[in-house]
């Protein structure tokens, strides 16, 4: 509501201006990060985009609901999966990616139910240790689940996954145009991109609706929502079902960007990092969290590049291993920053002055 | 013979061993304001919360406007006609008052999450349709100045306004105030008055728990007085008024 009208105070020509230069800006990005710095960059990028649907996801449960949920990469698992074993020589099944990835997106939503249904009554901690062990359990079946019956490969994972075909262009391979070498990973950019973009608008519709209300009515207080007629049973799994959809969608993407998944890829760590894309970017504010899933992406990566040769150069050797080196920064940085501004970089109008009343107590 | 909107019998909640209401029967009347009046700790505020489903009562029957409600849900209670607020003020403190009321709408409104993310020409109207009738109670209430201020930095006269006005948004046929004027000044009251009888005025049942027994005696219809859990009296101001038993239930708890 409040964001909706920030953005419409902004006169029209602006809102046009702002829309074309962030146009531009994306479409162009792919090759200014290719061109400048590499096709492993701008893997990075695609990524990027790949964590901030998941962040913004998780978002509807934790930001706008209020769910704490740890669990929240057994949705991306259920995706990658789902397009994995439907497009892989695994069962010689190929199915193309517009069935699959709607698909893997469903099946994900079903689970996001599967787990909401018994978390009704909990919250807070009790909510964080019960979805942690779903995320688990998941991962747990994905890496089990090869025998009696071969399902998932177990833990050697799936392989060969299809690219993503659109009218006969295979994602899978570099594409030429003019006499130019175009990566994969531009395709895959691009793709993304859109995704994204739809992901977002989901999303941000959904916060500025009948149904964003009651996500943050029930936040606020449960039991007077209740007693505003707010049936708090089907808004929960509601939330826990777009949640995971988005999710999923984001797995199944995963899985054929990298042509290879293994559960490995989706343990406890994956969930906390996107948690932490939330509450270091804003929790509830959907700019705030792209922000954080592409500085969480990212900053990591920049960290690696720079470590190494930063310490050759000043001290003329290895002081710190980089790998070690690398994530002793990083989570220097989180603490810190949450010490500094515990409101996220990019918080919500709503967020903001929750914790300006908090500190005025 | 008066209609009766609501009606509860042999009514029974214990919290371990303590016997919060004992056997309660009451009817409300289609169009009356109805008065809870009692002692503190008395059972008023849990009857309340019984009849909203917030409380599972342990025994009894409940049935409203011709529907069996025993242990129904919350927000069945609620789209079968009961809107309540609550003795400690409950907004949904860190949204607009403007959004608070809209809340109000929400079991009256349709839109799915598709809706919502499709924003179809049905959904945005009625969208439209949630904002206007929440700025129409907003004004009934008389405190549309400060629609877009956050609930929490509303004063407290305002809050209780605010919370009868998201109740209303629900559009309730009894509408249950829990000590709506605790804290307010003589002139703050006497506006309340004035609302409620508006809110009666325009064909909703009142059920009120008030501790200023001037305002009740002015105000209500009919009174019922609880003591321990207990309906010890029931009747038209005065003569609830001059009954000894509720004479000795006041006495007896100033002494105590
Ligand atoms: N959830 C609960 N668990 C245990 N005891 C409760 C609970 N709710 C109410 N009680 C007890 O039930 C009794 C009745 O409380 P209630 O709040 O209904 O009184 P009341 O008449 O509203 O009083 P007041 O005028 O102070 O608001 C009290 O002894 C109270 O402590
Ligand atoms: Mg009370």
């Amino acid at each position: 509501m409040t964001m909706a009208l920030e953005i419409n105070k902004l006169d029209s020509n602006k809102k046009v201006g702002l829309f074309l230069v962030s146009a531009i800006v994306l479409a162009v990005l792919p090759f200014l990060i290719g061109g400048l710095l590499g096709n492993s960059w701008l893997r990075i990028v695609d990524f990027a985009l790949l964590y901030v649907m998941l962040a913004l996801g998780l978002n509807i449960v934790v930001g706008f609901a209020g769910l704490l949920d740890l669990g929240f990469i057994a949705f991306y698992a259920v995706g990658a999966y789902t397009f994995a074993l439907l497009g892989s020589p695994h069962f010689d099944i190929h199915l193309p990616f517009y069935i699959t990835i709607p698909l893997g997106a469903l099946v994900a939503a079903f689970f996001g139910i599967l787990l909401g249904t018994p978390v009704l009554r909990l919250k807070g901690d009790y909510l964080a240790i019960v979805t942690l062990g779903f995320g688990e359990i998941v991962r747990i079946f994905m890496n089990n689940l090869n025998a009696p019956v071969n399902i998932t490969n177990g833990p050697q994972g799936v392989n060969l996954i299809d690219p993503v075909k659109i009218a006969g262009l295979s994602f899978g391979k570099p594409l030429e145009i003019a006499g130019h070498t175009f990566n994969s990973v531009y395709l895959y950019y691009y793709f993304f991109l859109a995704l994204t973009v739809l992901v977002v608008i989901m999303t941000w519709r959904l916060q500025h609706s009948r149904i964003g209300r009651a996500w943050v009515a029930m936040r606020e207080d449960a039991i007077a929502a209740a007693a505003m007629g707010l049936n708090i049973r089907n808004i929960k799994l509601l939330a826990f079902a777009l949640g995971a959809l988005s999710g999923g969608v984001a797995g199944g993407l995963f899985a054929s960007f990298q042509g290879f998944i293994s559960p490995e890829s989706f343990g406890l760590l994956e969930s906390v990092m996107i948690l932490a894309m939330i509450v270091l970017g804003g929790m509830g504010h959907i700019p705030g969290v792209i922000l954080g899933a592409v500085v969480l992406t990212v900053a990591p990566e920049v960290l690696r590049d720079v470590i190494g040769p930063l310490q050759m150069k000043t001290f003329g050797r290895m002081l710190i291993d980089p790998e070690n080196a690398r994530m002793l920064i990083f989570g220097l940085a989180l603490v810190v920053m949450m010490l500094l501004r515990p409101e996220g970089m990019w918080p919500s109008k709503r967020r903001k002055a929750e914790f300006d009343d908090a500190k005025k107590g | 013979m008066a209609h009766a909107l609501l009606k509860i019998e042999g009514i029974n909640k214990r919290f371990g061993g303590l016997h919060a209401l004992n056997n309660v029967a009451l009817t409300i009347n289609k169009g009356e304001i109805y008065g809870l009046i009692g002692p503190n700790g008395a059972g008023k505020t849990t009857l309340f919360n019984v009849l909203t489903g917030l409380y599972q009562p342990d025994e009894g029957s409940f049935t409203f406007d011709g529907q069996d409600l025993f242990r129904a849900k919350p927000h069945i209670v609620v789209e079968t006609g009961i809107a309540r607020t609550f003795q400690n003020i409950r907004l949904f403190a860190e949204m607009t008052a403007l959004e608070n009321v809209m809340v109000g709408r929400h079991i009256r409104s349709k839109a799915n999450a598709l809706g919502a993310i499709l924003r179809d020409k049905k959904t945005m109207a009625e969208e439209k349709a949630i904002e206007a009738k929440a700025w129409e109670l907003l004004a009934y209430v008389g405190i549309t100045d400060v629609a877009y201020e956050r609930a929490r930095n509303l004063s407290y006269g305002h809050q209780r306004r605010l919370e009868i006005a998201r109740a209303l948004a629900t559009e309730p046929k009894l509408l249950a105030l829990d000590e709506p004027a605790a804290g307010m000044n003589p002139s703050e009251t006497e506006d309340l008055k004035a609302l409620m009888e508006k809110i009666r005025h325009d064909g909703v049942t009142v059920l009120l728990i008030e501790h200023d027994v001037k305002l009740m005696m002015g105000l209500c219809d009919r009174i019922a007085v609880l003591d321990y859990g207990k309906k010890i009296a029931e009747g038209v101001p005065d003569v609830v008024r001059k009954d000894p038993k509720v004479i000795e239930a006041y006495l007896g708890a100033a002494h105590a």
